[in-house]
């Protein structure tokens, strides 16, 4: 039996290996054809590698779906004495996201090669792998086969006598959500407080340590180094014009196998939630989708029938990020859930940004309120109101994020807060003319 | 400067409906300013570094999708600003609801009120009733050491007073701790901000009742108080001041921006250091010694016209003591009237201490002269004497014969006989010292605070202040009392003004009054120097 489930439907690609443990040592990868890709990138000039993998239309992986190779791109041209970066963002810490964690325990050195090459590509001397600090296991594993390949003669100051000299560094994260938004990383593994950046600047021009720097999640960098081996036109036999290739998803929730699934970025939604995950386990209806972690708008379960890549999931008014499916059936509370996630934006917000620091507590006591049927009559308008002020103001978008299931469910199961409300208003008239600003318990 | 360079590149921009030029890479915030339009803020400081964290000064660009925090993003050729429109008015409107639902509104109890950002932008474009039906989250108060006490509930996480311990004071002392909501500013250890010679600042900067002066604690509220432009009397680096007052009394100092002498900071030893301002028992009267060998209060007139006399009656060089504290003018002034009778000489007593240098703007430092004016005293021809603790020195000065001044030198370590057997011993200051009795004329003049004048400072910068409080009884500036007996026994025009005290004096090299304005202007002798 394989790894925990697949299916018929499945494209493995990157996921090919998973659930084979021979796959994580040295010997096993190179025997499944490991570190080819490598060898054959470094013999190409990294502009060959960028517009190899910008002609894949490889999106980033790790939720804003930011083509890889024009991020590549945007690097300053390298000048004598100014170090580049790459760092890997392996922190994937949005809730229902697990797939970079099984890249790495079963495939570390595909990570590896991934690094080595987007490293080549954008001329960096040193690629950082910044891995959520929870991941104790695949950390060990990537450790592990960093130094293996560091043995092999694969990373270090003259790779394979090639005279191209890379180094990677696995650094732990220590256990911050926001640490995942790619300058907040950047703060952490330069030692400050995990706060993200103003930007402009953006990292290509001032990263890591102030040089240029490219951020990529993990899924991006492995699915770039198959790139680099096979062709770009090989990897646009799979998905969509603007959607290519294929993408991990993660499926958590009420389904019969969740998991991780590797399938065509179009496939239909529909049949992969209950075809390929088997649907609720026991056959209730769907009530809610997240289509693309806790971050994104939900979906109910009569708006399932489209294709999962990017555009088809925008213009269903939600969003693809990076593949974390969370399914909820009819015994679900919504609001419960919801809270649950504003709880968790409220205690993961770093606290730079006024609207976020205060919006995502506020929002989430409201919220607390509903859960235990004590709504109030204008608390619906007061959360859509927090949620507009809490978006597109912030330096980074995690206000953005708490505010997506707020609206969304709001706009989708305004029924389901409406069943909370307490029997009579705290107070007479409600309309607390009079009580600025005042608190009621 | 402007004709030696080519002029700066600027830009074309519409701010609320005025088009200006502005230079090129002007920040939105301080080219809103020069169309008139005050874009509300808090992390912003322009002493510090800008993280655009507050959201308060978000503005609508045309055409660019997003608001935009006007602290950090700059003009771009064309750009159309708005810091007034029905988008910018709303998020601001948003932001200032979240710092409500957890500030505790205690505004009748807190020091800043009347002074607070929060209170003043809240009242001018904030909802008239907040939505937040939730209990406030309660963090209380801590004491930071030093000067300062914290109360958390009124912080908006500006953290203004971190950037400032980090990147000015360059003594990281405060920090934010924890994160989220949770998020509240903390000292590291137990010490706090006890020992740092500028914590004080982060009292001026905290653009709420966050941080407050425990020396300023329930003294006075802001609208209560006048102020009045002035220079810090307590070394020789002349931070330019406001004296904040209230009955006659001088309640605080606080810093004025100078960013040629000590740009928005000043030190806790020269802001604390302001009771002495307020001393009481001073000389409220002429005081002339009379045929009974006793001191008694005279007019004005009768104690100038007798000085007069007496000073005409006197020969030889005089002697004088003058007091680091007083003016230019006053100084100047006395070296004129000293020049009339004779010449002479006379010393100048000054207390020091180490100095201390402030890291992040290293032209601003609490000096080793602990006084306001000894490059003046200098200038005027007075030479230092006494010791280290500005005590001392006057041995052989108060000798035989000959006439004697003393100019706001309070004689406090003076033997008991100083100046007993001087033919005229003229006396002009503000305490009648043991010493003081001795005098033959005892004329009370007004400190700096109770007077118009100026003081040059260590870079020799020649600086005004401000009447801030009434002068006691018939207390007079000294160079107005020396200028009219100057007029007395010399045939000199009447000293009617501080500028026309100032004019008088050639020792200013050609500098002109108008020239000072608030900010001052280098002696010419210096300024090729200093620039």
């Amino acid at each position: 039996m394989a790894y925990p489930y697949t299916h018929p439907s499945e494209t493995r690609v990157i996921s090919r290996y998973f659930g084979d443990p021979e796959a994580r040592t040295l010997k096993g990868w190179e025997q499944r054809g490991g570190y080819q890709a490598m060898r054959k990138a470094l013999g190409m000039t990294p502009e060959a590698i960028v517009d190899v993998v910008k002609a894949s239309g490889l999106r980033g992986r790790g939720g804003a779906g930011f083509p890889t190779g024009m991020k590549w791109g945007f690097m300053p041209k390298k000048a004598p004495g100014t170090p580049h970066y790459l760092v890997c963002n392996a922190d994937e810490s949005e809730p229902g996201t697990f797939k970079d964690r099984e890249l790495m325990r079963w495939t570390p050195h595909a990570l590896v090669e991934g690094c080595v090459i987007g490293a080549h590509a954008i001329h960096a001397e040193h690629a950082y792998i910044y891995i959520r600090g929870e991941f104790f296991e695949a950390a060990q594993i990537m450790a592990r086969a960093i130094e293996e390949a560091y043995e092999a003669g694969y990373l270090g100051k003259d790779i394979l006598g090639t005279g191209i000299g890379i180094d990677v560094t696995l650094h732990l994260g220590a256990g911050a959500y926001i640490c995942g938004e790619e300058t907040g990383l950047l703060n952490s593994l330069e030692g400050r407080r995990g706060e993200p950046r103003v930007k402009p600047p953006y990292p290509a021009i001032a990263g890591a340590f102030g040089k240029p720097t490219a951020v990529n999640n993990v899924e991006s960098l492995i699915a770039a180094a198959h790139i680099v081996q096979n062709g770009a036109d090989w990897y646009k036999q799979w998905g969509t014009e603007k959607s290519t290739g294929t993408k991990l998803f993660c499926v958590s929730g009420h389904v019969k196998r969740p998991g991780n699934y590797e399938v065509p970025l179009g496939f239909n939604f529909k049949e992969f939630i209950y075809d390929v995950c088997g649907g609720t386990p026991d056959g209730r209806p769907i009530k809610a989708v997240i289509p693309g972690g806790s971050s994104v708008p939900i979906l109910t379960g009569d708006e399932l029938d489209i294709a999962m890549d990017y555009e088809a999931m925008a213009a269903a008014g939600t969003m693809l990020g990076c593949g974390s499916v969370i399914v909820m059936d009819d015994t679900t509370n919504i609001v419960k859930q919801v809270r649950r996630m504003v709880d968790f934006y409220a205690h993961e917000s770093c606290g730079q940004c006024t609207p976020c620091r205060e919006g995502t507590a506020w929002a989430a006591k409201i919220l607390r309120r509903f859960e235990q049927g004590r709504g109030q009559p204008d608390d619906i308008d007061t959360l859509l109101a927090i949620s507009e002020n809490m978006s597109g103001r912030t330096i980074c978008v995690l206000s953005d994020a708490a505010a997506a299931p707020i609206t969304s469910s709001i706009e989708k199961f305004r029924a389901d807060y409406e069943a909370l409300m307490a029997p009579e208003p705290a107070l007479a008239g409600a309309g607390l003319t009079g009580a600025a600003h005042g608190s009621v318990r | 400067m402007a004709d030696q360079n080519p002029a700066p590149e600027t830009v074309h921009v519409t701010i609320d409906g005025m088009e200006l030029d502005v230079p090129k890479g002007t920040r939105i915030l301080d080219a809103a300013a020069m169309a008139g339009a005050d874009v509300p803020h808090y992390c912003y400081h322009p002493g510090l570094t800008a993280p655009a964290q507050c959201r308060m000064c978000l503005v609508e660009i045309e055409k660019v999708p997003k608001l935009q925090p006007a602290c950090v993003a700059t003009v771009a050729e064309g750009n159309v600003i708005h810091t007034q429109s029905p988008k910018a008015l709303e998020a601001r409107q948003g932001v200032l609801e979240f710092y409500l639902v957890n500030h505790p509104l205690d505004c009748p109890v807190c020091d800043q009120s009347g002074e607070c950002k929060l209170q003043d932008y809240t009242a001018a474009e904030g909802r008239a009733i907040g939505r937040s039906l939730e209990p406030k989250r309660v963090l209380g108060r801590d004491d930071f050491g030093g000067d300062v006490l914290f109360y958390a509930d009124r912080c908006v996480m500006c953290t203004r007073c971190v950037r400032f311990m980090r990147e000015v004071a360059q003594d990281e002392r405060l920090a934010v701790v924890q994160r989220g909501h949770r998020a509240v500013i903390d000292t590291f250890f137990d010490e706090g901000l006890e020992g740092n010679l500028w914590a004080d600042n982060v009292v001026d900067i905290c653009p709420v009742g966050a941080l407050v002066s425990k020396d300023f604690l329930h003294k006075a509220r802001a609208w209560d108080l006048d102020r009045i432009p002035s220079i810090c009397p307590n070394c020789s680096q002349g931070c330019n001041v406001r004296l904040e007052v209230r009955d006659n009394q001088v309640m605080r100092l606080k810093p004025r921006t100078n960013e040629a002498v000590n740009s928005h900071w000043m030190c806790d030893y020269g802001r604390l250091n302001y009771e002495w301002i307020n001393r009481g028992a001073r000389i409220e009267a002429p005081l002339v010694r009379g045929e009974d060998g006793a001191l008694a209060a005279v007019s004005w007139s009768d104690a100038l016209t007798r000085l007069a006399a007496a000073l005409r009656g006197a020969s030889g060089p005089s002697r004088a003591v003058v007091s680091p504290f007083m003016a230019n003018e006053d100084l100047g002034l006395l070296r004129r009237v000293m020049e009339a009778t004779g010449g002479g000489s006379g010393v100048y007593r000054c207390p020091t201490g180490e100095e201390v240098v402030l890291p992040g703007f290293p032209t601003l430092a609490l000096r080793t002269d602990r006084a306001a004016n000894p490059a003046g005293a200098e200038l005027f021809g007075f030479t230092r004497t006494g010791g280290a603790d500005g005590l001392g020195g006057l041995e052989t000065i108060g000798g035989d014969g000959g006439t004697l001044w003393v100019l706001g030198d309070e004689l406090s370590d003076a033997p008991a006989d100083f100046g007993a057997s001087a033919g005229v011993f003229v006396y002009v200051g503000h305490f009648l010292s043991p010493a003081a009795r001795n005098a033959h004329f005892v004329l009370p003049a007004t400190t700096f605070a109770e007077m118009e004048g100026t003081f040059t400072n260590v870079q020799r910068r020649v600086q005004r202040f401000w009447p801030a409080l009434q002068a006691p009884g018939m207390a007079r500036p000294a160079w107005q009392i020396l200028g009219v007996l100057l007029a007395g026994i010399a045939d000199a025009p009447a000293i009617a003004t501080a500028s026309d005290a100032f004019a008088s004096l050639p020792q200013f090299g050609g500098l002109a009054w108008a020239e000072l304005g608030q900010q001052g202007a280098p002696l010419p002798s210096y300024a090729q120097a200093g620039d």
